[in-house]
């Protein structure tokens, strides 16, 4: 039982990080009122500046930080569109995304199959001396070990900050920001931005640690999982964790059985991340009734004329 | 001196056009850009690009053929993005119903064309509609999100394809290849003449001008256009908003569903997953582009064809990655949403206190 076990708990906290990062990233944009729909496609352009960076240079860390620059970036985009030019938030993403996944595949066409340095697993001291937990949570890659601390500061940037609840306030109500001297317009822009960082994080997560090579289609649907999850987390990073372990735990179980050669169709296997993104949504909209969404969150800011 | 936005008077009247043109020029510029940037002639890239497009009668019937489940999808997305339902889905109900119609033309291989084809439309638009009926459902009763819904019922509908035509369906003659039998004549849309553009064409031009007649002079159809403006406009106006979204969905996913039968029994005459293209999700560019309108959805579809059959010479003949398309999809429409702003806003000079 054991033997199964651990190891495929192992698996879920690897395959939930990249989710986890880009839940973070969604969820910190939506925190100031806009909808981004372009995960799926930041992911993919993040990865492949990732894996070329440490092709390139052959520093996983130098990779890592491009991947989210790359996030940052193209989520940039996203901002000039939906909060300076006044677009409509949820096709915008979606271009973004179409666009992503384009870009990422057009210019990936000679990396493909190669492989580039990333990060490996290793036993955290001390803490992975801990019987059960320590083989789980800290025999992993320096990037899961980030990832542990990032809920904690997306915590603490909320409900600490100030710059954190000014944030919160123009997801809330940005008339009202404006009104007591904030610029909602700013922060807007910061939390898009920081949010496309967040969100390139997990993509270089997924050519620098989940594999170690480019190839198409890297993302497979993990931005729109990521999209999903800050619904069932009520905006609260805290569940996106378990929601990202969660969808981690179905896609390593998922691999597992199709490695010991079940008599079930692949294909249906691979259904499962999809038909439980479905069943997660139902039960966050029975739990929760959409009550912690920001109020503001897809509408833009009319300029005062 | 100072820029100061104010609000439009009155609509720009050519504004859409202008913002279009310019959205198209600016990716083409980019697009050249991007060619010079893999060390190609960039001027020369464009113009093999327009010569595949619309340069000979054979890449005009390409774009035709292609511009056929476009349109179908496109109208679907548009008839829900009218009511402000975000159906996304329209790939996975383009699948769906070319499962129906894969699955009728299995199911009665004898029949004559007059026999079958009616039954492959019917269970195509029966299983695309489901497909979108599902979302709709989830989102009334349990205000799921239909973005994300209709999005994981894609992958869903793709792998149930790949499920169908590596499993139960496929051919035990096509070595190991993952398809369908062949269907029979019956099952197949022919060309029209001796061009390669089929019958399905005309569907395409009955279905568009039903739904814009429909959406013109019947009760339900001005129904569907003020709910756009909002279910609590909807609510007044005493619209059952409910019952609406759900058939507007069905009806999303049933053109879609059309697309799917029409792609597989006149292109390719058997179920195979070459025929996930990507259609239902061009179609989102188009039906944004074209504003939602029938008409502008026929152009718009046929000049993404269009498009699309361009970057396949491009291919053939520079070595591009298919995927050049699908960058200039989507840089048209993100500069399209961008200069919107200047539809309603316009910018203007004014001066500082103390200037003249």
């Amino acid at each position: 039982m054991w033997e199964f076990t651990i190891p495929l708990m192992a698996a879920a906290v690897q395959s939930g990080t990249p989710i986890l990062y880009a839940t973070l990233g969604e969820m910190m944009t939506e925190k100031g009122g806009v909808l981004n729909l372009g995960v799926e496609g930041i992911m993919a352009v993040a990865a492949l500046a990732a894996f070329v960076t440490s092709f390139a240079t052959g520093s996983p860390w130098l990779a890592f930080l491009a991947g989210g620059t790359a996030g940052l970036l193209f989520a940039s985009l996203h901002a000039f569109v939906c909060i300076t030019c006044l677009g409509n938030q949820v096709v915008s993403g979606l271009a973004l995304t179409i666009l992503g996944l384009g870009v990422s595949t057009f210019l990936g066409v000679p990396y493909v199959g190669l492989a580039a340095p990333g990060f490996d697993p290793f036993a955290f001291p001390l803490l992975s001396a801990i019987p059960v937990v320590g083989d789980i949570f800290f025999r992993q890659d320096m990037l899961v070990y980030i990832s542990f601390v990032i809920p904690l500061l997306f915590w603490v940037f909320f409900r600490r900050t100030s710059l954190g609840l000014h944030v919160t306030a123009t997801g809330e109500m940005p008339a009202a920001a404006a009104a007591v001297g904030l610029k909602p317009v700013a922060l807007r822009y910061f939390a898009v931005l920081t949010g496309g960082f967040l969100i390139g994080l997990g993509g270089a997560y997924l050519s620098l640690a989940y594999t170690h090579l480019w190839t198409n289609g890297l993302s497979g649907g993990r931005g729109w999982i990521a999209v999903a999850l800050v619904i069932f987390a009520f905006w609260r990073p805290g569940r996106a964790v378990i929601g990202a372990y969660l969808f981690g735990g179905v896609m390593a179980f998922q691999l597992r059985l199709q490695a010991m050669g079940t008599h079930i169709p692949s294909s249906l296997l691979l259904m499962l991340p999809y038909l439980l993104t479905i069943l997660v949504l139902i039960f966050s909209a029975w739990r929760g009734r959409r009550i912690d969404a920001p109020a503001a969150l897809g509408t833009n800011i009319e300029p005062e004329a | 001196m100072a820029l100061k936005i104010r609000k439009r008077d009155e609509p720009w009247k050519w504004g859409a056009l202008v913002i279009f043109l310019g959205a198209l020029l600016f990716s083409l510029v980019v697009s050249g850009l991007l060619l010079a940037g893999q060390g190609k002639d960039a001027l020369q890239g464009m113009l093999i690009l327009w010569e595949g497009s619309f340069g000979n009668l054979w890449a005009l019937e390409g774009a035709l053929l292609k511009a056929i489940p476009l349109f179908l999808c496109s109208l679907g997305v548009a008839v829900a993005f009218r009511m402000q339902i975000w159906n996304i889905g329209a790939e996975g109900q383009f699948a769906l119903g070319a499962i129906g119609a894969t699955w009728m033309a299995l199911s009665f291989p004898h029949l004559p064309w007059y026999g079958l084809m009616p039954l492959m439309f019917i269970m195509a638009f029966l299983l695309g509609g489901t497909w979108a009926f599902i979302p709709a459902v989830l989102k009334l009763k349990l205000r799921v999100n239909e973005i994300i819904s209709t999005l994981m019922l894609n992958y869903i509908a793709i792998l149930l394809l790949d499920y169908l035509v590596f499993g139960v369906w496929k051919d035990p003659t096509s070595f190991g290849f993952p398809m369908t039998p062949e269907f029979t004549s019956g099952a197949v849309i022919v060309g029209i003449g001796t061009s390669r553009v089929h019958w399905g064409l005309l569907f395409c031009a009955v279905v568009g001008t039903g739904l814009w007649a429909f959406m013109r002079f019947t009760r339900l159809g001005f129904e569907l256009k003020a709910s756009g403006e909002g279910a609590r406009v909807a609510r007044y106006a005493k619209i059952r908003y409910g019952l609406l979204t759900m058939f507007v969905m069905c009806l999303s996913g049933g053109f879609a569903g059309w697309a799917g039968c029409i792609e597989t029994s006149a292109v390719l005459n058997r179920l195979q997953p070459s025929l996930m293209v990507g259609y239902g999700y061009t179609a989102i560019v188009v039906a944004w582009l074209a504003r939602l309108e029938p008409l502008n959805i026929a152009f718009g579809s046929f000049l993404l064809a269009a498009l699309r059959v361009g970057v396949e010479n491009l291919q053939l003949e520079l070595q591009i990655p298919a995927a050049f398309g699908v960058i200039m999809e989507g840089m048209i429409l993100l500069t399209v949403l961008a200069g919107q702003f200047f539809l309603t806003y316009r910018i203007e000079r004014v001066p500082l206190e103390g200037e003249e």
